[in-house]
């Protein structure tokens, strides 16, 4: 199954339920009217892309809309402004490489973990994980299972161990194993707790002068289910490991993944990629115009 | 910006209709479109937003308030007991089952708390007496079942286990198991699924009709956006919900998706989950929570707290010595350690009404200080902490060095003995002073 395809199928509940809202409005209304607006305004809301964008989006809209002369055109206008919204860099990855993954509690940093290092084993590339989730009860024991099934190498230590401790072991072992990338599971911690966030700014420290040869990346991983506060995880996080993209999970379901549009418009951090299930191939590389099309198709 | 709580939010609206003397239709509407926003910011769904909002105008422009001498107060009691009314008029309890063994199912999303939840409930049950059974029903996510295991060995809570068996035939087999060791209460840790998963939904379904449960509770992330909405729709039209449990309550979300659950459910939120630890599950009091949202603050949770953790007898023995003045260093300690038992300091002055988050912005508790406040204290000799005046600079220097600080903390922590002493002096003092003019209460700033 192509790439486009498989991204249609995850997004299929998203694009079914907004696009048939989406034309839903365009059949009924015969003209753009304030009320066309309106609806639109409630649409955007009630796929979580935020007061603030939404109203954004609707300002550009309307200065637009003389210009406009359908729906159809309107449509295509709307499309575009959102795309507008994603920084154009992709994904950049230079080897050797580590990576933080962090996020909340629950938001599924270990699952995707296990697909990442699917997908970078699959390319070719040795991958070494660190269990630095010390906290979480049996979380180690979770990535071991991953660790298995893709097949590639963990280092862990007992529960309530120091993650940074687990982190400077990993690392050295990715030195010595030569690895090409070590991917270091977190612990979900809330954004607004000021000890855990202290304590993820030491690993992203220990990163830097244990292994400066190699480049240090951190992902934030987002459910895509989340309402506004994502905006404020991702504000905190950023602060505090400076991440370079979001994992955007579990949009398999009927959540409409807004936020990612939201955070794209007010922070302009990129996605990086999306999770669409619980297989491990269900990691996708996010690309904005799929991302779109795939709503608006 | 979209970044303000809902709380700092509404109290800046009502400042502005505060400062008037009489609302105008348009000043309700002005409030109400504030209100809105800061609504569908805080993640309520914007259909029940609506629904909210009509109310509240049609409550407010009207008779009830422009006869009113403080209409502002008005607008906010309606906002408050729409609020209130939308998340149930009062508290719900667990309904357990008077003859056999009670069950509880818990459902959910993929990581929404279920686990962690099973094991904060069985701690809350077993605390009131009850003999909770955890049983580790979900056989999908890997090391879901050596997580429960880890859990229950934590707080010292039987976990029944079948490996990766038919989820339906552990929660069979695990009514048997309770039955035969005394448990009377079963709580089922299910797998979190998608609500659109047909096949997983089906096999809930099952496990009630097998278990003839008396509670299913619905775990729900307090951080979820608009779709928090079809996801409990959905669960209920499957599932005859009884109750909802909201997680992750003590991030700065604001919650708004327990508002939409409700609504959409019909369900009372029966339980908060409020922390890492495994002591941090509450009791939901909508009023409260209310209350909250508004900015009141919450005085009946601190208050609550604070008797439920409070040592009577040491209060009272204190009370004495804050009355001669004999306050002293060791008095300080057990003073620390009974506001440590009432949970992390900012988790306490959240609950504070008058200080808003707004107002705390910038202020940093650390628990940590008060470890090492503690630290010091107990380096200190006994006759030290008695009559602190005797501590002078080698037995600062001492002090330090046993307690792994620097001399400016054992410093610091002397001056702020010294003041804690002046204050009392003064509080002592208002009592007489009181008859004279009326005090006002520091905190009851609203």
């Amino acid at each position: 199954m192509g790439f486009f395809n498989k991204l249609k199928q995850g997004l299929s509940k998203t694009r079914d339920s907004f696009s048939e809202k989406f034309d839903n409005i365009l059949k009924f209304t015969k003209k753009i009217d304030e009320e066309t607006f309106d609806e639109l305004e409630e649409l955007l809301i009630s796929a979580d892309v935020g007061v603030c964008t939404t109203q954004e989006l609707m300002e550009r809209l309307r200065e637009n809309s003389k210009k406009i002369n359908n729906l159809e055109e309107l449509k295509t206008v709307l499309k575009d402004e959102i795309i507008n919204f994603f920084p154009k860099e992709s994904i950049s990855l230079t080897f050797p490489a580590v990576i933080l993954v962090v996020g909340v509690n629950g938001v599924g940093k270990t699952t995707s973990i296990g697909k990442l290092a699917n997908r970078y084993k699959a390319e070719g590339k040795k991958v070494i994980l660190a269990a630095a989730d010390t906290f979480r009860a049996a979380a180690v024991d979770q990535l071991e299972i991953w660790g298995n099934r893709v097949g590639v190498d963990i280092i862990k230590h007992k529960e309530g161990a120091d993650p940074a401790s687990v982190l400077f072991d990993a690392l050295k072992a990715g030195k010595a194993r030569k690895a090409d990338i070590i991917i270091c599971d977190t612990a979900g911690r809330l954004h607004t707790k000021k000890n855990l966030m202290a304590e993820l700014k030491k690993l992203y420290r220990v990163c830097h002068k244990e292994y400066p040869e190699a480049n240090v990346t951190s992902l934030m991983v987002l459910d895509a289910t989340t309402g506004q506060n994502a905006l404020s995880q991702a504000r905190m996080f950023k602060e505090a490991v400076d991440f370079s993209g979001i994992i955007l999970t579990k949009l398999d379901g009927t959540a409409k993944g807004g936020i990612a549009i939201a955070i794209a418009s007010e922070l302009k951090i990129p996605v990086w990629y999306i999770g669409i299930g619980e297989g491990i191939n269900d990691l996708q590389e996010f690309s904005p115009q799929d991302f779109v099309d795939a709503i608006f198709i | 910006m979209a970044f303000e709580s809902l709380t700092n939010k509404l109290g800046d609206i009502f400042k502005k209709l505060r400062g008037k003397g009489k609302l105008s239709e348009a000043d309700v509407k002005q409030a109400m479109r504030e209100v809105r926003l800061a609504l569908l910011e805080a993640d309520v769904n914007f259909k029940v937003v609506k629904d909210l909002v009509f109310r509240i105008t049609e409550r407010s422009v009207g008779q009830e308030v422009m006869d009113s001498l403080t209409p502002a107060q008005q607008v906010i009691k309606i906002v408050n007991e729409e609020l209130t009314s939308l998340m149930g008029s009062k508290e719900s309890r667990i309904n357990f089952s008077s003859k056999d063994i009670t069950t509880i199912i818990l459902v959910g999303l993929q990581g929404s708390g279920k686990t962690t939840t099973a094991g904060k409930l069985g701690r809350l049950l077993s605390k009131g007496g009850k003999r909770p059974l955890l049983v580790a029903a979900d056989i999908y996510r890997p090391a879901a079942i050596t997580q429960l295991q880890v859990v229950g060995e934590k707080l010292g809570l039987p976990v029944f286990t079948m490996g990766q068996q038919d989820p339906v035939n552990i929660s069979r087999a695990s009514l048997e198991y309770a039955r035969k060791h005394n448990c009377d209460v079963v709580i089922i840790d299910t797998a979190g699924r998608l609500h659109i998963d047909d096949e997983l939904m089906n096999e809930l379904s099952e496990i009630n009709k097998t278990v003839n449960s008396n509670e299913i509770m619905l775990v729900v992330d307090s951080m979820t956006g608009q779709d928090a909405v079809n996801v409990a729709a959905e669960f209920n039209k499957r599932l005859p919900l009884t109750g909802l449990i909201l997680t992750k309550l003590d991030g700065d979300s604001r919650g708004g998706a327990a508002l939409s659950v409700k609504a959409v459910t019909g369900c009372p939120i029966k339980y908060v989950g409020m922390g890492e630890k495994l002591d941090d599950l509450e009791i939901f009091y909508p009023e409260r929570m209310a209350s909250r949202i508004l900015g009141m603050g919450d005085v009946l949770t601190l208050i609550e707290k604070a008797t439920a953790d409070f040592d009577m007898k040491k209060a009272k023995e204190l009370e004495q010595k804050l009355k001669t003045q004999a306050f002293d260093l060791n008095d300080f300690l057990d003073q620390l350690s009974q506001v440590k038992k009432m949970g992390s300091f900012d988790q306490v002055l959240n609950m504070i009404p008058g200080l808003s988050p707004q107002k705390l912005k910038g202020v940093e508790f650390d628990d940590k200080e008060l470890d090492r406040v503690e630290a010091i204290i107990n380096s200190m000799t006994f006759e030290e902490r008695k009559s602190p005046s005797v501590i002078n600079g080698s037995r600062r220097k001492r002090i330090a060095n046993g307690s792994g600080t620097a001399i400016q903390d054992v410093n610091r922590l002397l001056k702020q003995y010294d003041q804690t002493k002046k204050m009392i002096k003064q509080f002592t003092g208002v009592e007489k002073s009181r008859k004279k003019g009326r005090q006002k209460f520091p905190f009851f700033g609203f």
